[in-house]
Parts: structure tokens; sequence; C-alpha cells
């Protein structure tokens, strides 16, 4: 009885090892690549496409994806376009790394932050658009975002959206306090000071550590942390724009000036609806944020140009994206007119601006119309002027990692701590720069060799 | 049974007994296996088959042997996260423990009204999805407008500080305990309905009183219970990933992305695409979770026969 249960048990286990052999190897076989499907295209292969139609995937979660889908769908009605929001920014960049990684799955268009498209770009996953003439498009867009989606003559996708930064400010509190508007940093960590010690539950901004802020801050500072040449990286984030800017924003800390509710979380809107937070340093996509989530301070906002250190103007982009078309897609030409619709055609880019989008555009950023928008929220103020003033004065020659989304995942860890023991940024950046050549490194990045 | 052995001790030729035991059987677990393979087996295999990989983002795929099992054994970040979740374990898991077992001999002693009701009540947490209750108790914790704020108002001081280094485990546990007593009081109760009332007659005639029969006759018989309750706990301990993961939007620099090794797993491969060195940290992960389970068992099983 023993003898024959442990054989038969033997033979079990057997045929369960050939099976999940076989599995595993179906498995394994799933991650190899796919292949690069794309070849070679030109312009007119666009015409071409949409003209014989077809069913493209898109993955986005902007808000005017919809109704831009549907507009296209009306200009073409042969083609079929299919949206799916797959989440916002990481989880859907997670999301597109594992259909990419497993060879199929992933969308035709995909809607992906300037932070990331490095990412994309290098792993190969993203179509060369100047095959398709993309690169006479480069007039069209604001310098910086254009040099976002570009790597040399290559272009990986088109902008959609900008951020160039600028100060909101709650007017009825800075009125109350007696505030000025500051124009310099120095003038801005003054009016902390003022503000905190007349009213010691409100606060000149919130920051817990955010690493797209901190990039775009030592942006603005002048600095360029990061650079990337293929495959060999430089990272240094104790250059002088970093250190200029960790300076300056560890003033805000040490004197417990900046409140510590979390970005983007309920107690934000919160704090933004009742005064608590008095000003926020971001993109020029904000004004929708507010009026959408904030509509309690409906007349309290206004914007101004962002504070700088020496009073030349200088500003620097945070956030906004553009679309791509992913190297995975079956009909590479039609996923590349759709996209060139999406962000270049007027019609899909006032559906975006209807919207309450900033756009990369320069033609909308110049148009009369978009400059003379005197929105009620904020007290009539003509913010486009402001907004699109901080987009001319964005430095070039910024670069983001080519693993940028697994560095901003780490960067509470390590720059996040500076803030949660009130240290030194300094030293919080230096952690973060070691552990991002380690990753590097150990990715098969040369970095800082 | 008996049958059975018997046939077998009868010389019958090879052939036919190999006809006999045709695969009529299999048809019957062959379902069963089919699943069972390919949603229990295949993953592990394959999570094996990746740690012993090196994929990179430059340089494609090698060959590494045990060199990431090395790696984790000496990571720094792992064993931090391991030992938070150890101190999590040793001193959460009793106290929801006894909080369940009291709960259940409350309930179980027929001196209470509306028994069902509290049952219910008790329960009810578990019924609540892990991330719908983590996101109320966020609410609930809120150092400026939420519960917490509120009581901070009242008493003049910030007493209530969740979301600090200090007290961000207690919070955790704290939602951990609200979520699962019930499920573990319900298992109390099941066994403790178990027990024969003659019992419960001869420990009165006797002259045992209530406590008296709670540690000659309830405690030894939920003694198994207790076990499994106890390794279920452990093995959730271990797992720890829902509740920090959905609070830290709201602690982003006190709960690190290697937290709990769960959830450094899950940003080793979704944030840095280390496929490879997370399923390193998983089955680590795993074989020490269930080594302590099966340690947790054999001395509770222990007790048992003695």
């Amino acid at each position: 009885m023993t003898i024959k249960r442990s054989s038969s048990g033997i033979r079990r286990s057997a045929a369960a090892i050939v099976a999940v052999a076989a599995i595993s190897a179906a498995l394994v076989g799933c991650s190899a690549d796919a292949g690069s499907s794309g070849g070679s295209g030109s312009a007119s292969d666009l015409d071409a496409a949409l003209e014989k139609g077809g069913t493209i995937t898109y993955w986005s979660w902007t808000p005017s994806a919809e109704a831009q889908v549907a507009a296209f769908e009306k200009a073409y009605p042969k083609v079929d376009v299919k949206l799916v929001n797959a989440g916002t920014n990481t989880d859907e960049y997670t999301k597109l790394q594992n259909a990419i990684k497993a060879g199929s799955g992933a969308p035709d268009v995909a809607q992906i932050e300037y932070y990331a498209i490095p990412q994309f770009s290098l792993s190969e996953s993203l179509v060369d658009l100047s095959q398709y003439g993309f690169g006479d498009l480069k007039d069209d867009y604001s310098a910086s975002t254009w040099g976002s989606v570009t790597s040399g003559d290559k272009v990986f996708g088109l902008p959609q959206d900008s951020g160039p930064m600028s100060m909101f400010y709650n007017k009825t509190v800075f009125d109350q306090y007696g505030i000025e508007v500051p124009t310099t940093w120095d003038e801005y960590v003054a009016a902390a000071e003022k503000l905190h010690a007349a009213d010691p539950t409100k606060y000149i901004t919130s920051d817990t550590g955010d690493s797209g802020f901190a990039t775009s801050m030592i942006w603005q500072a002048g600095g360029q942390p990061f650079q990337a040449d293929g495959t060999n990286v430089t990272i240094d984030l104790a250059d002088a724009g970093s250190k200029k800017w960790a300076d300056n924003w560890n003033r805000l800390i040490d004197g417990g000036l900046l409140s510590d509710i979390p970005g983007w979380s309920d107690e934000w809107y919160k704090g933004l609806g009742d005064g608590t937070i008095a000003t926020l340093i971001t993109g020029a996509w904000m004004p929708g944020v507010l009026e959408g989530s904030v509509p309690d301070a409906s007349g309290d906002w206004r914007v101004a140009p962002i504070p700088t250190y020496d009073g030349t103007p200088v500003s620097a982009e945070n956030g906004g994206g553009g679309q791509a078309v992913i190297k995975q897609s079956k009909n590479p030409a039609l996923a590349a007119a759709f996209l060139k619709w999406l962000n270049n055609d007027p019609e899909s880019i006032k559906v975006f601006l209807e919207k309450g989008g900033f756009p990369a555009t320069t033609a909308d950023l110049e148009s009369d119309e978009f400059l003379a928008q005197a929105p009620e929220y904020f007290g009539g103020q003509k913010i486009n002027e402001v907004l699109t003033a901080a987009a001319k004065d964005v430095p070039s020659g910024w670069q983001y990692l080519p693993f940028q989304v697994y560095a901003n995942s780490i960067f509470g860890d390590t720059v996040g701590q500076s803030y949660a023991n009130k240290g030194n940024l300094n030293d919080g950046l230096a952690e973060w720069q070691k552990q991002l050549v380690d990753y590097g490194n150990g990715q098969g990045f040369t970095v800082n060799k | 049974m008996t049958t059975l052995s018997r046939q077998q001790g009868l010389p019958i030729p090879k052939p036919s007994r190999k006809a006999r035991r045709d695969w009529r059987g299999w048809a019957f677990v062959g379902p069963f296996m089919a699943v069972f393979l390919l949603v229990f087996i295949a993953p592990v295999i394959y999570a094996v088959y990746l740690s012993l990989f090196r994929e990179q983002l430059v340089g494609g795929n090698a060959f590494v042997g045990f060199e990431n099992y090395l790696l984790v054994l000496s990571d720094g970040k792992f064993w931090e996260a391991f030992l938070r979740v150890l101190l999590f374990l040793v001193i959460q898991v009793p106290i929801m423990l006894v909080l369940a077992l009291a709960a259940a001999m409350a309930i179980d002693s027929a001196r209470l009204h509306a028994t069902g009701f509290f049952r219910i009540v008790i329960f009810l947490p578990y019924a609540v999805p892990a991330v719908v209750a983590v996101l109320m108790w966020g609410f609930i914790y809120g150092g400026n407008f939420g519960l917490a704020a509120n009581i901070n108002d009242f008493l003049g001081s910030e007493v209530i500080t969740p979301f600090t280094r200090e007290w961000i485990l207690p919070a955790i546990g704290n939602i951990v305990t609200w979520e699962f007593v019930g499920y573990n009081m319900l298992i109390f109760y099941a066994a403790l309905r178990t027990i024969p009332t003659e019992l419960y007659e001869a420990a009165e005639l006797d002259g045992a009183g209530p406590f008296r029969v709670i540690t000659g006759i309830k405690i030894p018989a939920l003694r198994g219970a207790i076990v499994i309750a106890a390794i279920f706990s452990i093995i959730g301990s271990f797992q720890l990933f829902n509740e920090p993961n959905i609070l830290k939007p709201l602690a982003p620099n006190i709960i690190t992305s290697y937290f709990t090794p769960n959830m450094y797993a899950y940003n080793l491969s979704f944030a840095g695409q280390q496929f490879n060195y997370s399923a390193t940290v998983a089955i680590v992960m795993g074989v020490i979770t269930a080594v302590i389970a099966y340690v947790v068992q054999l001395r509770g099983s222990r007790k048992e026969d003695r």
C-alpha cells in the first residue's frame, strides 16, 4: 500500500512537473519581445490609413479624451477608436510596462507624461514618428514641450498640454493679513513667516516632498541634475541649481512654515478651500483643478508669476504630457494619424481647451481669444496672460532620467525623510542620488562613471 | 479500504492491474488539478524561475544563479521591512486574538441580551472591503480636518497623531484589529458551540464557577481554533500590504516604499521593473512565513496532544 501510493505519488508529481514546465515555458514565451512592428512609413501613409479605416485603442485619463475621440470618429467615420482609462499616471505606466513586457495587450496610442517618455523611448517601446514627417511639426509647439517628446531627430510623441509654473495665491488670505504678493523667494519666505505668525493654522503652502515639484523647482533654479546620452547617465543632485533650491526651501522647512498636508489628499482640497494653504507653486493646468475640486474658494484665488531668486523672470515646466504610438501597434500609421489629429488639429485642441486644458501649441498660447479669457473663479483676472508668459521663461536643456518613474517612487524614502525629520534637503538629495546611481548601474546604465 | 488492500495482495497480472488503474479518477480530480497547477503551482515555479535571472533595462536578461538570494539576505531594506511586520505581529496579533476570544466567550456565555446583534456588529467590519475600510480610517485619522483633528482641538493639544513615525504602526494595527476581530471571533465562537453541554452540566455539579469553566473546559477546547486563528493572523501580518499602501498617500514620508516586505516586492517590480529581485523577495518571505507558521502549528498541536 505504502509503496504503491508513493510510486503513484512520484508519477503524479512527475506529471505535475511536466505540466508545470510546459506552462512556465509558455509563460516565458509570452515575455519574449514580440518584435518591432512599425517599420517604415511616410507622411502620405497617414492619409491612406485614415481613408482605409480600422480599429485602434487609446489609453488616456485626460478629461477631454472622450469628447475628442467622439469628434475624431465623427470626422473619420471609418476609424473606430477604443478609449480606455487605464488609470492615472503611474497606474497606467505599470499596466503599459506590463503589456509591453508581455508582448501583447498594449494600446496603439497612450498618454504619457513628459517625465516618463524617456523611460519608454529608451526601451524602444515607442514608434519614432519622424518617419511620418512629424519632425516638421516642431514649430507648432512650445520649445520646452517639444524638447520633452524628442531626442535628437527622433520624435516619440506629440505634446498635448504643458504646465509652465506660476504662483497661485489666495488673495482673500493675503488681504486679510496685509501680505504683499511676493516676487522673489526671499519675499516668499518673509510672507510665509508673517502669515504663520499671524495665524498658526495657516501656511504659505503645503509640501511633504513631491518629486515632480522638487525637480521642477530645481529646473527653475537653473539646475540640470539629470543628463542622459543614450545609456550614459549623469546624476548630480548637488549641482548649483539643486543646491540653490534646497538651501532656499530649507528655510521653509526649518521654520516649520510648510503645512504637512499631503498634496491631492482630501484634506489638501479642504485646505485650499478654507485658506489653510495660501499659495501653490504649480503648473498652468491648475486652474481647472481648482475650479473643479475647490468650488468653495471661487473668487479667492489669483495667479502671479512664480517668485524668482534674483528678479529675472524664470519658470519651469511642471507636469504635462503628450501621447505616443506604442510599437506593439498593429496599425502604426493609423495610430500616428489619430495622434496627429489629436494634438495638432485645431478642432481637437478646441475640445481640449473647452475642458480646461492648458495647451502646448504656440498658436493657442498666443491666440487673443485664449489670452482674453477672464474666469470668474479668479475674480475676472486674465490668468492666461500670466500663465503663457511663464511658458516663455522656461530654461531649455532640462532632461529627466530614463528611469524617472522609479526615481519618483523612492523620492519619499530619501528626500522625503528630510521633510519628515526637518533635516537638510541637501542630505536627502544626496541619498536620492546615491540610490539612483546604484539602481541605474544595476540596470545596465553607465551612471556617473 | 480493507477490500482494496486485499485486492492488491492478489497476484493479478500486471496489464490488467494497470487497466484497472485507468484514468477515470483523473476525470474527477482533473478540473481541480488543472486549475491548481495553473493558478498555484505554475506561478510558484515561474517565480522561482524568475528569481534565478536578472533582466536589466539595458543589456537584457542573464542567468545569475542564486545571486538574487544573496542580495536579498544582505538587503537592509528587506530586513527593516521584515522586522517591522514582525514587531507588528508580536503586538497586534495577541491583542486581536484576546479581544476576539473575549467577544466569542461573551456571546457564548448566554448572559448577553441580543447576542445575534452583537455577533453581527462585531463581524460587520470584516464584510467591509479592506480598501474602503482603510480609506475611511484615513479620514478619521486626518490631523487637520479628520476626527483626530477634532479630538485634538477639544483637548487643546496634539494628542492623537496617527501619521507620525511613532504612531503609524499602532494606527495600522488598530485598523487591522478592527477589521479582523469579528472574523476570529466567529472561528472561536464556532469552536465553542461544538463543546458538548454535558461538560458544562458536569462542571456545575462539581461546583465549578464560570471562570473555572473557562480555564478548564473552554480554553482547552478552543486550542485548535486558537492555533488556526494564530496561523491565519501570522500569514496576514507578514503579508501586510493593503493598509499601509492605501495610507501611503496620506503619510508619504512615514510609509516608505519598503514599509512591509510585500510593499517592497510590489514597488520593486512595478516601479523599478526589478521583477527578478521582486520574485526573490517574495520567495524568501514565503519561505520564512511557511517556517514560522509550521513551527506555530507544531507547538500548538503538541500542546493539544498533552
